[in-house]
């Protein structure tokens, strides 16, 4: 553990409960400068939720989140945009905040989109688009960047290249990366660190640390290293609505 | 030159189209249309009120509205019933309440028409005062807002996660809306001021491929609506508020013969 001015953002027992349901409970993890975090576990084990808490988003939540940063830049899961709306790549990088022409320029040379610029964001396939949020999320050089699912629809060899990019971009900007991912190869291969979630934290620790533990292997089975991105999710506990959980 | 009631009402009605342009974009792009609807409707008790106590007409139809804006917000919160029902629930009670209220008012001549469809008569060169000062502050503060607000509109989390309190950017578009209303309902009628907002703006969306330029082919729109709504009210006699608005009508039904091309070129 580094000193604290490197924490960039730190969620300390968070959770978040929705009509008497927790969504997800507990959690505790920081994320700081230069590192990358990355968030793993089944469909509805919370991993957006936590994302969202981190940013933020939710107000009313259990727990306590303390960030130490505005200059934060999302790439969100699902993003439903009015497409009634006229608006082009480059309207759309300067959403929150103004840049000048090189900088987009750069940040869609980039993640490889620059000839999209003009083009209306409709217009866009989904991989083409998730490229441009990527863009826009990097291109303001947040202090802390929150990635969830960022490469989703984006074709193998551009999925590759991307996971390389954000390596690349947390090195040289130094910032924190909060990201979110299935494919577990590149879990195993650029993460610092790695929270397991079930609803809350099964494990966490060094993506050798929790390949070994025995909660992840329950979680992902045993071969999970080898089935990369696809991988069954075995429950081994069941969660309660009143967030307890039971073991099998 | 303002002792000529014709040009006090093209001033005035000058001044609200630079406000309804880019606002009207905005509740276009946000789904606002009924909710503009409702204020105006509640507009109604406003005035009600402004004749009872002796008050300035623009100022208690702020009020009212963005009273009725805040029950809205709370019955949201409150009750289970749908956005569009609430509305409707505001608009005509709002505005059967107004319309009673009238009713015990015998000792003051109401002029209906006027209020309900506009009157280009009642302009008072104290009304300009109110529509251009009035109106600069509205757009004052819209560009203020406009990053939040904008960015909100695309993608409230975006916006929110990062940093730009796009719950603050709606409170505030919600009095500029309240604001607009107050200071367009003698020119264009309590039943139009919506069509005024979202008529030019709808036209300017067939028109444009970006925000900005669909923000200046609205005031563009407006403009001309006023101009020539107005000079067809004077020559043939009739109302302000329909004649601007049947205006705007035409100017969009031309805008759709642009969309039409557009589409072709992009199959």
């Amino acid at each position: 553990m580094s000193t604290d001015q490197n924490i960039l953002v730190k969620l300390n027992d968070a959770g978040l409960q929705l009509n008497s349901k927790w969504l997800v409970k507990g959690v505790s993890l920081q994320v700081e400068k230069g590192k990358i975090v990355t968030l793993i576990g089944p469909n509805g084990s919370g991993k957006s939720t936590t994302a969202k808490i981190a940013l933020g988003i939710y107000k009313k939540i259990d727990g306590s989140v303390e960030k130490y940063t505005n200059k934060v830049g999302y790439v969100p899961q699902k993003i439903s945009i009015d497409w009634t709306l006229p608006l082009r790549v480059n309207d759309f990088m300067m959403l929150t905040e103004s840049l000048n022409k090189e900088t987009i320029d750069e940040a869609l040379s980039l993640t490889g989109v620059i000839h999209l610029k003009d083009k209306n964001l409709g217009d866009l396939s989904g991989g083409e688009f998730q490229r441009v949020l990527l863009a826009r999320a990097i291109s303001k050089k947040p202090d802390l960047l929150v990635l969830d699912e960022p490469v989703q629809g984006v074709d193998f060899t551009g999925e590759i290249a991307l996971y390389e990019l954000i390596k690349k971009i947390s090195d040289e900007l130094s910032c924190g990366i909060l990201l979110i991912s299935h494919d577990l190869h590149t879990v195993m291969s650029a993460t610092d660190h790695v929270v397991c979630l079930n609803g809350h934290v099964c494990c966490s620790g060094s993506p050798m640390d929790v390949a070994k533990n025995n909660e992840y292997k329950a979680l992902f089975g045993e071969q999970a290293s080898q089935i990369l991105s696809r991988y069954q999710h075995k429950h081994d506990h069941i969660h309660t609505d009143e967030g307890e959980i039971k073991k099998n | 030159m303002f002792d000529d009631f014709f040009i006090r009402a093209l001033v005035a009605g000058i001044g609200v189209a630079f406000v309804t342009g880019p606002l009207g974009c905005f509740v276009i792009w946000r789904r606002l249309s009924y909710f503009g609807d409702t204020l105006a409707h509640s507009a109604l008790l406003g005035v009600t009120l402004a004749f009872t106590m002796e008050f300035n007409i623009a100022i208690s139809v702020f009020v009212i509205s963005s009273m009725i804006a805040l029950i809205l917000i709370q019955l949201q919160k409150k009750t289970n019933l749908p956005g569009d029902a609430l509305l409707g629930l505001l608009a005509h009670s709002s505005l059967a309440v107004g319309l009673v209220v009238i009713g015990f008012l015998t000792f003051i001549r109401f002029d209906i028409m006027g209020l309900l469809f506009g009157d280009i008569l009642a302009v008072s060169v104290d009304d300009l005062l109110i529509i251009w000062i009035g109106g600069a502050l509205i757009l004052l503060v819209l560009k203020l807002i406009w990053k939040p607000l904008f960015a909100s509109t695309v993608n409230y989390e975006l916006a929110e996660a990062e940093g730009l309190n796009p719950d603050r950017a709606k409170a505030i578009f919600t009095i500029l809306m309240a604001a607009i209303i107050a200071i367009s309902i003698k020119m264009v009628g309590l039943l139009l001021i919506t069509g005024m907002l979202i008529i030019p703006a709808a036209m300017a969306r067939n028109l444009s491929s970006s925000p900005q330029s669909m923000v200046i082919y609205s005031i563009i729109g407006g403009l001309l609506s006023v101009i020539i709504g107005l000079f067809t009210s004077l020559e043939f006699n009739t109302s302000s508020g329909p004649s601007i608005i049947t205006a705007a009508l035409l100017l969009f039904i031309l805008s759709l013969f642009k969309i039409k091309q557009s589409i072709k070129l992009k199959n």
